[in-house]
């Protein structure tokens, strides 16, 4: 392990959380400014140069904002639940490699190697809360999961069957994508060896990015994360159009509210942070890396490519949200047990025997793209969804609108 | 009366092929639109500064129109204020000034309640010698229910305005004045 140093720690954690709630400010101007330019708008452009000083606008709207309390919530639920769905969210990014990062060295034969390597890995410095974490990413996803809690809990407390019903869809709908989540991650830890993101990334720099060998599994990891994050096209929970504002119906727009819809935004940052790490080689990139080798230049070079990433993934998220029109629940439901449950259970059998039996890593591609096809092809097979609504058949016309 | 059967078309949903059955190639064609759109011309009118174009039979605030020597055209036919559903108008009729040789009468005061006006342009339709008219001023506002009631002089100056401004440029030309500025025939 590193040394513990108190100094290091504490400004890297006061950077990442003024780095996250910087980036969730404008995140939330970019979601307005995508919507608006999708739908042929200019998008808020009052505030400053470009509507720039718009976050800032409406941070300090949420600050002043009286903090209403309706009579028939439980109080202290009511006020616990954005807490709770605000600092798991923050908890999360706790051992997410934010920038450049050194993999911890495995065991070695003897105790002099052994602390040779442990002073070598001492001397260099990763931009990681925790570095060298050795349960990483488990850690991530068991606090991730607890997020859950918060929106339960809105719901619950507000004593409002709106809010409730949506945070029963969202407990449904977790619980549902964490197992598709969890086993598509699977792959990616059998190979590295290791559930440490910084030894992952380390491995991706040398073999190649997993995204090349297990596409699959980044496709099902990133549906997974569409799900958990409620965002489009799994925004269930919160679906104005059938639930009001679904959990948080009864929070005014205070910052309570605030800090729901922050917490969700940072479980975009946190996840698109996962997404490039797992699956596209977090700092890596094709050995564009190591073209400086100043070790401050390289570092600044590294947290920039792992940022760049990020940030494409979170402008996905942003896209995305315009392109999927939302499933209906029992489409929810029967995408994650129905397909993605088995599809994410035979990629990890695939990853297995490529695994045990040492077969190249491409082998594993042609596996992945195999088992995306065929289930295609089983579904067409079938006819589709039989879950359609059902005309008299004498009147049925066919009609072939678009494809 | 409920649609009759044969009058009602089912439409069923397509079958998707192993293509469409793969989700990402069209999940990929809907992420073209959306990017395409992201930077296609967009239609916002940004409108204190950008002022909207307006069609010119755009139905705003009235005016009452000139005539050649400069004197107001009505010649207090009383017809506006009848056809007005609103009945916003109120006029005062008294024989013409000397020297007016066109008309008999004129409006010694003519009023609109612009709050009480709810702009169907009936006015503009009934008027017999195109006097009074509605400009395309459409950002009205006041401080109180009394600045609201337009007079006679403000309702000329709108027409000053707007022409001058050649925003609105006098649309109905009918004859001189019209009929109802002849002198009654003489029995
Ligand atoms: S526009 Fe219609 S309501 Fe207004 S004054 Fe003319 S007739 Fe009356
Ligand atoms: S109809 Fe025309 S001429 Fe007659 S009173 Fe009204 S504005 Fe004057």
């Amino acid at each position: 392990m590193p040394e513990f140093n108190l100094l290091y720690t504490g400004l890297l954690i006061a950077g990442v959380i003024a780095f996250t709630q910087g980036f969730v400010a404008y995140l939330i101007l970019a979601e307005r400014k995508v919507a608006a330019w999708v739908q042929d708008r200019l998008g808020p452009n009052r505030v400053g140069p470009f509507g720039l000083l718009q976050p800032i606008a409406d941070g300090g709207k949420l600050f002043l904002k009286e903090e209403v309390i309706p009579s028939h919530v439980d109080k202290i639920f009511f006020v616990l639940a954005p807490i709770v769905a605000f600092s798991t969210a923050l908890l999360a990014l706790a051992v997410v490699p934010v920038g450049t990062t050194v993999a911890p060295p495995g065991p070695q034969e003897t105790l002099a190697a052994f602390n040779e390597t442990q002073a070598e890995y001492a001397s260099h410095f990763s931009m990681v809360i925790v570095p060298g974490l050795d349960i990483g990413i488990l850690y991530s996803f068991a606090i991730g999961s607890l997020a859950v809690y918060g929106v339960i809990l809105a719901g619950w407390s507000a004593n409002n069957k709106y809010s409730l019903l949506g945070s029963l869809r969202s407990s449904a709908q977790i619980i549902s994508y964490e197992i598709p989540l969890g086993m598509s991650v699977v792959g990616v830890l059998l190979f590295a060896g290791s559930m440490n993101l910084e030894t992952i990334i380390a491995w991706q720099a040398k073999h190649g990015w997993n995204l090349f060998y297990q596409p699959l599994a980044f496709l099902l990891f990133m549906t997974s994360v569409y799900a958990e994050c409620n965002r489009l096209p799994f925004d269930l929970p919160e679906a104005e159009q059938e639930l009001v504002g679904g959990y948080h119906t009864e929070y005014s727009s205070s910052m309570k509210l605030g800090l729901m819809l922050m917490a969700e935004y940072i479980h975009m940052i946190t996840t698109s942070f996962l997404m490039s790490i797992l699956f596209w080689g977090g700092w890596s990139l094709f050995g564009v890396e190591d073209l400086v080798t100043d070790p401050i230049g390289s570092a600044v070079l590294k947290t920039a490519i792992l940022g760049g990433k990020m940030t494409a993934f979170v402008g996905l998220y942003l896209l995305v949200r315009w392109t999927i029109p939302r499933f209906r629940f029992d489409q929810l439901m029967t995408l994650a047990w129905k397909v993605m449950m088995p599809l994410a259970l035979l990629h990890l059998v695939a990853a297995l025997i490529v695994r045990q039996f040492n077969l190249p890593l491409v082998s594993l591609t042609g596996m992945s793209l195999a088992l995306f096809v065929g289930a295609g092809f089983i579904a067409a097979r079938s006819g589709g969804p039989n879950n359609l609504p059902r005309r008299p058949a004498k009147h049925a016309v066919r009609e072939t609108v678009g494809v | 009366m409920p649609i009759a059967e044969q009058d009602v078309k089912w439409v069923q949903e397509p079958k998707l092929g192993l293509f469409g059955q793969l989700y990402l190639p069209l999940v990929m064609d809907g992420l073209t639109t959306t990017i395409s759109h992201m930077f296609q011309k967009k239609v916002t009118e940004q409108y204190p500064e950008q002022e909207p174009k307006l069609p010119a039979n755009y139905r705003g605030v009235h005016r009452l129109n000139r005539d050649h020597d400069g004197h107001v055209k009505c010649v207090a036919c009383y017809m506006c204020a009848t056809a007005c559903p609103a009945h916003c108008i109120d006029i005062v009729a008294a024989p013409a000034p000397v020297g007016w040789t066109d008309r008999e009468k004129y409006p010694e005061t003519f009023v609109i309640d612009e709050l009480r006006c709810i702009y169907c342009g009936m006015c503009e339709e009934a008027c017999p010698v195109d006097a009074i008219e509605l400009t395309t001023l459409y950002d009205l506002t006041g401080l109180s229910r009394e600045q609201m009631i337009f007079d006679k002089e403000k309702l000329l100056s709108v027409f000053d305005m707007t022409t001058k401004a050649g925003t609105d440029p006098v649309r109905t030309q009918a004859g001189k004045l019209g009929p109802a500025s002849e002198a009654p025939p003489q029995k």
